[in-house]
């Protein structure tokens, strides 16, 4: 299954909601093109919605990684929301856990930005 | 099997693979982790060891023996050695975009080893143990069975 993405925007936050594998090839360059298209729109605030995202590999994760410093680095933030209990576990076992700011509830996310 | 250093042969490996799995009596977790280590090998093979030259290919060999499942990927390249490899927990690599691959094959399988291949470059010799009460090899998938199979393919 390929990734799929579309963004929405909640006031000065945008929510990207995906959905598929974010993986070696078109998953991951989807997930590159979608955050750098958001920071050319000066969009700088992005909750990356993973609930229907079973699967990433270690390019998903680089490519998770490539983002969150791609957004930090124009003095944004990028924080993850509903992880799956896969995702979760390889995030924990990277130590990414620690790096990301991980949300269970999307108001809580979008709140953690005021 | 042989694979094109190509993109959609990670793919490919991670698919044969788990369907042998599945054969072999392996869980759902284990399939998951047999699957993403054979992505992390054949990711490794394409993007180091061919260093993504398609004139190069990508060897992928399956045995299973009455105990384990044993994958070899073999590239073509020049070859590494593990202790080469950066610490991908360590606090000055957490934020870098690669070089998880290894580590997450040693995360998930039983046994790990990187040794020097026929081809000279690297080989990738992984496995995980079956689980127990799974069918025994030694009927449908008889010892080396699947290699000879791929190898033939």
């Amino acid at each position: 299954m390929s990734l799929h993405a579309t963004h929405r925007d909640a006031g000065k936050v945008t929510v990207v909601d995906l959905s598929g594998r974010i993986t070696l090839g078109d998953g991951s360059a989807l997930l590159r093109k979608t955050i750098r298209g958001l920071l050319e729109d000066q969009r700088k605030m992005i909750v990356l919605n993973l609930a229907d995202v079973d699967y990433i590999d270690s390019s998903g994760i680089g490519e998770l990684v490539s983002g969150f410093t791609a957004v930090k680095n124009q003095s944004g933030d990028l924080k993850l929301l509903h992880l799956t209990k896969k995702v979760k576990d390889l995030l924990q076992i990277t130590k990414l856990y620690t790096v990301f700011d991980v949300f269970t509830e999307e108001s809580a996310a979008l709140r953690s930005f005021n | 099997m042989t694979l094109e250093t190509q993109v959609e042969s990670v793919n490919l490996a991670e698919e044969m693979c788990l369907r042998v799995a599945e054969a072999a009596g392996f869980g759902e977790d284990d399939c998951y982790r047999i699957g993403m280590s054979v992505r992390e090998g054949v990711i490794n093979a394409f993007h180091y060891g061919n260093e993504e030259r398609p004139e190069k290919k990508i060897y992928l060999a399956v045995d299973l023996t009455a105990e384990k499942m044993i994958i070899h990927v073999l590239d073509e390249g020049v070859g590494f050695k593990l202790i080469d490899v950066p610490d991908p927990l360590a606090e000055e690599n957490l934020l870098s975009t690669s070089g998880r691959g290894i580590f997450l094959m040693r995360a998930f399988m039983d046994e790990f080893d990187v040794v020097s291949g026929r081809t000279g470059g690297a080989e990738i010799v992984m496995s995980k143990k079956l689980p127990t009460g799974s069918e025994s090899p030694n009927g449908q998938w008889g010892r080396n069975a699947t290699r000879q199979q791929e190898e033939q393919g």
